[in-house]
């Protein structure tokens, strides 16, 4: 069991129709896989450990991982937006290093001993310019590494995730069948290539038979051209990507209609409601699905699918309309469990602990070893609980929660309520430390741009509003105002990053 | 006879097919194709065999395929001319369910 099998069966079966495309460029699955298989004997002959990728989406992305999966070897696609330090340190971590870059990526920074470094292009060349007789891959046992990832390193330091190959076979048995796709449907993948989601588009895209479209730099311009100009069928977003398309669409007029779009799947965060909704009224006739997952579960673990999100949108049932919040029901490879603070298992609406289970479920780091329990439960971190229909509602991480007093506060419950003060944009609740409650809770608050305020007015009016809609424990004893919160480059807020700016301030 | 497990791939020794393990049992069986006994993929396959004719239907690539208990399941990973069978008892299709997909 190797995810190279979901490029050889692609392959056999449809060996002329188009793999990927990125821009002007194109390649066929034969072709990709004759690619994958040159230079995964190439890169296996250099004695490399590991497969680099520091670099945007493009064609030589798919055919490294497959090179990859030829020479038995790891990929580590790594995030090209940190600091030059930053790649340094995780260059360190995985040499010796076959390095496929963007030469550019690489300036000022100094790369460790043991690395044979490649142009993205030359690499793709030299792939698919291989003479001679396709060399024989490496039969990989199940159990070998395939993908490595850096986790993005919100409340620490970038962990090496481990994903084997039968956790990524056990993904896409589960949830893709096999050459699904008509021979137009094109699939649009904007996600870069060091995220899960662009990892588990590469394997399921290739599954399904299905066109892989390129995005290699997100904006909400670009992906709305590129899907209409590539006539693509299905697509996959987080939030802010789809907040961006949506603000685009709204502040240029642009035509939005999309008449070849069948399906939208967005996940990696919490989605706003006014952007699911004002999606679902653009695009009526597309299917919506919220996915779930992380990168230590092979991708997806539970599915909001697109009749969860009609029956949410039409039903004037609250216990039905709060559907479009959840994250939908476990996909059915998978068992999901919510669990107290000693381990037992919780009852229908308790918020706890959310653990899963499941052949695709890694839940393993390089150097830390893997935190499945021995009944084979991984605690995902995530708080949240499940409703008697067997929704998930997700209520953030556990390493968020405010514990003020011996009282477990959710920083999403005071989020949602000064989110709906008029004069709040955006904020983000943390934990600050403090004396006599050992935590408290803290507020970072961006209100109206170029709106003039009172801060000391606004700060008692806020803290009134929160008392009157939550108990006075929600109350937050420090408000801070800002212009802007810190964000990741995939919209994940860094609540590390501002609590120590809040703690500073203290 | 074998123990079969699941992840390990088989290949005919009377034609194309290739097969990947879904799901097994611990029990000792023959897995045949084309009415031959299967082979571990690496094996060298034996000149001019053929399908035998009871068991000559076909596989075909992406469908998986189950005993009546559903015991056990494949994955045709390579299409081919022969009929899977199990102890002699020939395998069928597995209908495919609508999976919903997120990628």
């Amino acid at each position: 069991m190797n995810v190279l099998m979901t490029l050889e069966m692609a392959a056999e079966c449809h060996p002329d129709r188009i793999a990927a495309a990125c821009g002007e460029r194109s390649i066929s699955y034969a072709e990709m896989l004759r690619a994958a298989r040159h230079a995964g004997a190439q890169i296996r002959a250099s004695g490399c450990r590991h497969v680099g990728l520091l670099d945007i989406n493009s064609l030589a992305a798919p055919v490294a991982l497959y090179a990859a999966a030829c020479a038995g070897l790891s990929y580590v696609p790594m995030n090209y937006r940190l600091t030059k330090p930053e790649i340094q340190a995780l260059l360190e971590r995985i040499a010796p290093a076959w390095l496929i870059a963007d030469p550019q990526l690489l300036e000022g920074v100094e790369v460790p001993a043991g690395f044979t470094v490649v142009d993205r292009d030359q690499f793709l060349q030299d792939a698919l310019d291989g003479v001679g007789a396709d060399p024989e891959a490496v039969q990989a046992e199940p159990s070998t590494v395939a993908v490595q990832l850096f986790t993005s390193g919100t409340t620490g330091a970038p962990k090496a995730a481990v994903l084997r190959h039968e956790n990524l076979m056990s993904y896409i048995l589960g949830t893709v069948e096999f050459g699904a796709a008509d021979e137009h449907d094109a699939v649009l993948v904007a996600v870069p290539p060091y995220h899960i989601a662009g990892i588990s588009a590469v394997l399921s895209s290739t599954y399904a038979c299905r066109r892989m479209v390129q995005l290699p730099n997100f904006d909400g311009q670009s992906w709305l051209e590129t899907c209409q100009r590539e006539k693509v069928s299905n697509a996959f977003v987080v939030p802010t990507m789809l907040s961006r398309v949506i603000e685009y669409i709204d502040a240029s007029g642009a035509d939005a209609s999309l008449p070849a779009l069948r399906a939208l799947a967005y996940g990696g965060g919490k989605m706003p409601a006014p952007v699911i909704e004002r999606a679902m009224q653009l695009w009526p006739a597309v299917d919506f699905t919220n996915a779930y997952g992380l990168t230590e579960t092979s991708s997806t673990i539970a599915l909001l699918d697109p009749e969860g999100h009609r029956e949410g949108f039409n039903s004037t049932d609250p216990e039905v309309r709060k559907r479009l919040h959840s994250v939908g029901r476990p996909i059915d490879a998978v068992e999901i469990e919510i669990r107290d603070e000693d381990g037992k298992p919780l009852p229908v609406d308790a918020v706890g602990d959310v653990y899963v289970r499941g052949g695709q479920v890694a839940g393993e780091y390089l150097g830390i070893g893997s935190l499945l329990d021995a009944n084979g439960w991984f605690p995902t971190r995530d708080r949240g609980y499940q409703d008697k229909y067997g929704f998930l509602y997700l209520d953030g991480r556990a390493d968020d929660v405010i514990v003020r007093g011996g009282e477990n506060i959710s920083p999403g419950e005071i989020e949602d309520v000064l989110r709906q003060h008029p004069a709040v944009v955006d904020v983000a609740v943390v934990a600050l430390p403090d004396e006599e409650w050992g935590e408290c809770v803290g507020a970072a608050v961006v209100t109206q741009p170029g709106v003039k305020i009172d801060e000391a007015a606004l700060r008692a009016e806020l803290q009134t509003w929160v008392r009157e809609r939550l108990r006075s424990s929600r109350v937050p004893a420090v408000i801070s105002f800002r212009e802007q919160l810190p964000y990741n480059e995939m919209g994940k807020i860094l609540r590390r990053v501002l609590r120590d700016e809040l703690s500073a301030a203290l | 006879m074998t123990t079969l497990k699941a992840g390990s791939r088989l290949k005919s020794a009377v034609c194309d097919t290739e097969v990947m393990v879904v799901r097994a049992t611990a029990d000792d069986v023959s897995l045949e194709c084309g009415g031959a006994v299967m082979l571990a993929l690496a094996s060298e396959k034996p000149a001019g065999a053929a399908a035998h004719e009871a068991f000559a239907q076909g596989t075909l690539v992406g469908k998986r395929y189950t005993d009546a208990d559903e015991r056990f399941e494949f994955l045709c990973t390579k299409g081919g001319k022969g009929s899977l069978a199990i102890d002699g008892v020939l395998l069928v299709v597995k209908q495919a369910k609508a999976l919903p997909s997120s990628d």
